[in-house]
């Protein structure tokens, strides 16, 4: 095996409570996005576009849909004879087996992993963000810096920055001197977007000193960073100009796909830094006679009788005629029936909006129809979430 | 895994196809906004348990090689069989043909370990499970097995038509410049023993033939027992412009959408990334078939809409098919237009064909 520069390692074992009803049988990174993707396309596209070609993905909850989607990463073409997609779950050794315990303690438990590629920098990144980025740009900062680590930020609006773990950067060097998990007085408004690379060394050695911490929940977060900056490590901030969220509530969800149909997009699916997905053998969508369709996203193998404005909608998908779908994203094989209404909801895969039931919800709350379910007429108005 | 071998011919009748065909064998047609038309045999020979397909090379393979690379998105990218390309290698001795491209590759065939040859020519729409044909081929005792279906209308075009039997034994194979409705449509697949396959092929070549058909069956009909097989289902080849254009808006009929690419068995292509379309505010689109990568703020009727096509604001577009990366500019006006890939509508344009005779813009035409 050639020598490795950098390997990535996704943390894609997390369950995604907060997205309630679509987690119940995936993982969180398996969750379909934008039509045709799935959120762990993202940072796998990103992995391929960016020349890293050695991803381990750590899996644990509800892994089966996940795991068979990864499948040999050919999707992304990263089925190389020297690289590609590593399939990581927990596993038993001779004195038991351990869950991982949090994203510290997934990269320790699979340190034998890393030590098997030898590579010279690790890159961590999440399963549940939505952006495009090249982490090459990234590692050359890292190496330019002389860094122990280097953290990916993100600028965000001041009011919103108690929602994040922020961090206090020296303003001209981007040097990290602070972090803050949600501080309620920010004095910064840069977020760490979770995305970490480390010298591969200095990793190994923080991971193994926080797994005997019995005090300690094994965080990156939490811990593992805040002990760097405690032994006043060299980290630094890497800023993150472009489209970044992280899609792990409903609302940000259903934001983030509406966010697809601006009139100028987020980012460009179109472009050279093409997101990968797997292909169906599905023909191109058919849009009825008396159908109409505006400002909305379609997968293949949909047949559109009735109207839709302002959605997504992936691929299988079924509007029957009179049936109105707005600002609404409707996942793969779902079917919403004649004359039906669907408004501001999420309806997750293979589930049906009988003939004229009505799931309706709004900006602040947006209705779910989970994987499967059918919503009968009686139900009507009533948010099903 | 199956006890056939599939082989598949990808040019067929080329001169009623004009700018079409000019640069690609037939079976290379772009065609339902996604595919092309090899696909479609291609397809339900893999779906009929088929896992070993030769490929006879015809002039202009490019586009051949581009479409169907390792066989990968067939599930024909195999250590054991698979699909494998056979050229066409005379050495001068004689004039290239689809008889002298399977005579040079026998040897090969001749290795497989499938019982049974399916030979198909690949110029036809159809979603077909070729073990009901091998299933009828064994019932009969046929040695040789061709498929059909029943015309559905006076069609022009080279057509090779079928006398038979109440038993379905054929008595009699023509071939013609038009099909008349009602008459049995050959489709222009084989379905026969190995042994038989080489020796007809060898019987035909060896004698100066250079026609699978002409030379090898229909002069040798005497010494055969051939069967037809009637399939049922939906059925368009693909032999002029004309045939084109309809087979192509055929699928707009939602019966026939359905049972093609809907059903258990999918027709399979290269798969390209393409993001989902994106319908802007101005768009109005009806009754069309719009594949992946469209982006569509215009006005679309009666149409199919390849991949990456992008159609400006005010765009007036009615009966079309507009192929792969085209791109029609603000208040452009087209009616029974066949756009080939890559052509560039500038704004204001009017295009317009006729319902019997669509009009053709060449591949890469700038307008």
């Amino acid at each position: 095996m050639s020598k490795t520069k950098c390997v990535a390692m996704i943390l894609a074992g997390g369950q995604g409570s907060r997205l309630g009803a679509l987690t119940k049988n995936i993982a969180k990174p398996a969750v379909p996005f934008g039509g045709k993707y799935r959120i762990i396309d993202f940072p796998l596209s990103n992995c391929a576009n960016s020349g890293i070609d050695k991803v381990g993905v750590l899996t644990q909850y509800r892994p089966l849909e996940l795991h068979s989607y990864l499948g040999t990463g050919d999707t992304w073409d990263l089925d190389k004879s020297d690289g590609g997609v590593f399939i990581l779950p927990p596993y038993a050794r001779e004195k038991g087996a351990d869950w991982y315990k949090g994203t510290a303690d997934a990269i320790y438990q699979n340190l034998n992993f890393i030590d098997m590629l030898d590579p010279e920098y690790v890159l961590v990144l999440s399963g549940d963000h939505i952006y495009t980025m090249n982490y090459a740009k990234m590692l050359m900062a890292h190496r330019a810096n002389k860094a122990d680590a280097t953290i990916g930020v993100f600028e965000v609006p001041w009011e919103e920055a108690p929602r994040f773990g922020i961090l206090n950067t020296h303003k001209k060097t981007g040097r990290i001197l602070e972090f803050e998990e949600k501080p309620a007085k920010p004095k910064n408004n840069l977020a760490s977007m979770g995305i970490y690379i480390f010298n591969r060394e200095f990793l190994d050695k923080y991971l193994k000193a926080d797994a005997v911490d019995e005090t300690s929940s094994h965080d990156f977060g939490k811990n593992i960073i805040p002990s760097m900056l405690k032994n006043q490590a060299k980290l630094c901030s890497y800023k993150f100009e472009g489209y970044w969220k992280d899609v792990g509530t409903i609302e940000s969800l259903w934001q983030a796909n509406m966010d697809l149909l601006q009139k100028e997009p987020p980012f460009s699916f179109n472009s050279s830094w093409s997101i990968y997905s797997s292909n169906p053998s599905l023909p191109p969508h058919y849009i009825g006679e008396d159908a109409s369709v505006i400002n909305a996203m379609v997968n293949e193998g949909s047949m559109i009788l009735g109207e839709v404005a302002h959605s997504v909608l992936s691929s299988g998908v079924k509007i029957g005629r009179g049936a109105k779908v707005t600002n609404s994203v409707i996942m793969p094989f779902a079917c919403v029936e004649d004359n039906a209404v669907v408004d501001h909801a999420i309806v997750a895969p293979h589930s049906v909006i009988s003939a004229g039931a009505h799931v309706i919800g709004d900006q602040g709350s947006i209705a779910v129809v989970p994987e499967g379910e059918t919503v009968v007429a009686e139900k009507s108005g009533q948010q099903v979430s | 895994m199956s006890n056939m071998m599939g082989i598949i011919k990808l040019d067929g009748a080329k001169t009623m196809l004009k700018e079409l065909s000019d640069r690609r064998p037939v079976a290379a047609l772009p065609m339902a906004g996604r595919y092309r038309l090899v696909d479609f045999a291609l397809s339900s020979m893999v779906n009929s348990g088929i896992d070993h397909v030769g490929v006879l090379l015809p002039n202009k393979a490019r586009p051949v090689f581009d479409h169907l690379r390792s066989g990968k998105d067939w599930d024909l990218a195999r250590h054991r069989e698979g699909m494998v390309y056979l050229p066409c290698d005379t050495d001068g001795h004689r004039e290239p043909s689809t008889l002298a491209t399977i005579y040079y590759n026998l040897d090969y065939i001749k290795h497989s370990s499938a019982e049974y040859v399916l030979f198909a020519q690949a110029d036809t729409v159809y979603n077909i499970d070729f073990r009901s044909v091998l299933l009828f081929h064994q019932n009969t005792g046929a040695d040789i097995t061709m498929v059909y279906s029943k015309a559905s209308a006076d069609l022009p075009g080279d057509a090779v038509a079928m006398e038979i039997a109440g038993n379905g034994r054929v008595n009699d194979i023509a071939k013609h410049l038009t099909a008349t409705k009602g008459s049995n449509d050959f489709i222009g697949i084989y379905l026969m023993a190995k042994e038989t396959f080489i020796n007809l092929v060898s019987i035909a070549f060896e004698r100066g033939g250079n026609d699978f058909l002409l030379d090898g069956i229909i002069k040798h009909m005497a010494e055969y027992s051939i069967y037809a097989y009637e399939h049922k289902g939906f059925v368009s080849r693909v032999n002029s412009t004309m045939a084109y254009f309809n087979a192509n808006k055929s699928l707009l009929n939602t019966d026939v959408w359905n049972e093609l690419f809907m059903g258990e068995n999918s027709i399979r292509t290269k798969t390209k990334d393409a993001t989902p379309v994106q319908y802007k505010d101005n768009a109005h689109v009806v009754n069309s078939l719009v594949a992946n990568g469209c982006e569509i703020d215009g006005e679309v009727e009666n149409s199919i809409l390849f991949r990456g096509v992008k159609i400006g604001e005010g765009v007036k577009i009615k009966d079309c098919i507009i192929m792969e990366q085209c791109q029609i500019e603000e208040n452009a006006m087209l009616r029974d237009v066949i756009c080939d890939k890559n052509v560039f509508i500038s704004a204001d344009q009017w295009l317009k064909g006729s319902e019997n005779y669509p009009l053709v813009v060449a591949k890469g035409t700038i307008i």
